[in-house]
């Protein structure tokens, strides 16, 4: 199998190693990745003004980039970037005079596009192509005995016609990671927002975010969070720093991409996993798992 | 709080707006409450997600242009996925931030922030946090 990539700005620098773990796990599951050439910044968030289509233009570039490349799917890992170009797609698919308008201003790409790519998440890849039993054949180093907290913030599974499960109560993270030999636990913050881009200019808002979502899965029993965007990545890991100083009982946990955990399932070397990215050091959960 | 209700103010142009923006019907909403009920962010807030349709429907057009809610909400689109009658709170909220970014009030001012909260921002918190709050 051989699929179109759109990696985003931050797979190449903050979150390399989803990337890197994505990569090579996807390696082993025998899936030939091509990474988009000449792929831009999606924007990151997804415009609500029904007016304001200047915004949607960086998204639909990108998916003229994958009908230039002579394919009609993308696949992408972090969820922003999924939102992003589904919901810019969706809105040109269904709105013909946007459309029109959008590929009037681009005058200069050869491509007219029509509204007809797919955009797949990893998650949609794994799950309704190579399918979980056939990732559960590969698994050479179970999970055994991991209580991981499985986080899927928003924009994953929000608004429903984009989202890739149920959206209050999705459970492709935690299927994955059964298959994977891990014992995913249920936790009531796991479609909690955040707080997404306040990190900025509120990080007060986020470190309250951050100790409620984390004081609720550690309540439960967890022993690592995994999450699928750049952002929870690093308002839930980074952000602990913070939390730490208000709420002096504040525990840390490991915050890891699910592709992480994926990657270390199915043999993937260390280097993979790039664990120096993190605030919170994975390594002694995972030692102590006999994991790395 | 003092608040005054006039028709004028219900058919103001601020109305209007509102809904064009959004793509909106305010008079759908029927103030059950189950945005605010599910709302991640208000202990935040100052008028909360159901008061805001309120407002905006009975056009307390400064209230709202002057509210801490329109900067706090960060579209995680909970509210518009519980809401019974179909309304997308998150963009009303987005028509009205939209209004007062359109006059290029820009309400983060990225040149003000240290180096220090600069550091080790990931690229998509500073993309998606200007996309939202500069003009």
């Amino acid at each position: 199998m051989k699929i179109s990539y759109y990696p985003g700005c931050t797979l190449k620098n903050n979150a390399k190693n989803f990337e890197d773990s994505t990569l090579c796990s996807l390696r082993i599951l025998g899936v030939e990745v091509e990474e988009l050439p000449r792929w831009n910044c999606c924007g990151t968030v997804f415009s609500l003004a029904t007016d304001d289509l200047i915004h949607h233009v960086a998204p639909i570039r990108n998916l003229i980039r994958v009908k230039e490349s002579n394919s009609d799917t993308v696949m992408t890992l972090c969820s922003m970037c999924y939102n992003t170009l589904k919901r810019a797609n969706l809105r040109v698919k269904n709105d013909p005079e946007s459309l029109e308008k959008i590929n009037n201003f681009m005058d200069r790409e050869k491509v007219e596009y029509t509204g007809d790519v797919k955009i797949l998440h990893l998650l949609e890849l794994l799950r309704d192509e190579i399918k979980f039993e056939n990732i559960a054949e590969k698994v050479v180093k179970p999970l055994k005995d991991l209580k991981i907290a499985n986080y899927y913030g928003c924009l994953l599974v929000r608004p429903q016609e984009i989202g890739l499960d149920d959206l209050e109560n999705p459970v492709v993270l935690e299927n994955l990671m059964s298959a994977l030999g891990a014992e995913p636990i249920d936790f009531p913050y796991k479609t909690e927002c955040c707080g997404s881009y306040q990190t900025v200019d509120k990080p007060e808002i986020v470190v309250e975010r951050n100790y409620q979502i984390l004081t609720s899965a550690k309540a439960r029993g967890a022993e690592v969070v995994t999450v699928s965007c750049p952002l929870c990545a690093f308002n839930l890991d980074h952000r602990q720093a913070e939390t730490v100083r208000i709420y002096p009982e504040f525990k840390n946990i490991p915050i890891l991409y699910f592709t992480q955990l994926m990657a270390i399932a199915l043999g993937c070397p260390e280097k993979a996993l790039s664990l120096n990215l993190h605030y919170i050091d994975p390594k002694p959960i995972l030692k102590e798992k006999g994991l790395i | 709080m003092r608040i005054n209700i006039s028709r004028s103010k219900i058919k103001n142009d601020f109305v209007a707006k509102v809904e064009e923006i959004s793509g909106q019907n305010l008079l759908a909403c029927y103030q059950c409450g189950k945005c605010s009920a599910g709302c991640p962010a208000i202990s935040e807030m100052d008028i909360l997600p159901n008061q805001i349709i309120r407002y905006a429907q009975l056009g307390l057009k400064d209230e709202l242009l002057q509210s801490k809610s329109i900067w706090i909400c960060a579209s995680c689109l909970t509210c518009n996925a519980r809401c019974p009658k179909g309304i997308n709170i998150a963009e009303v909220i987005e028509a009205i931030r939209q209004i007062l970014l359109r006059k290029r009030e820009d309400h983060l001012k990225i040149e003000k922030l240290s180096d220090q909260q600069k550091e080790n921002l990931p690229p998509i918190a500073l993309i998606s946090s200007m996309r939202k709050f500069t003009s």
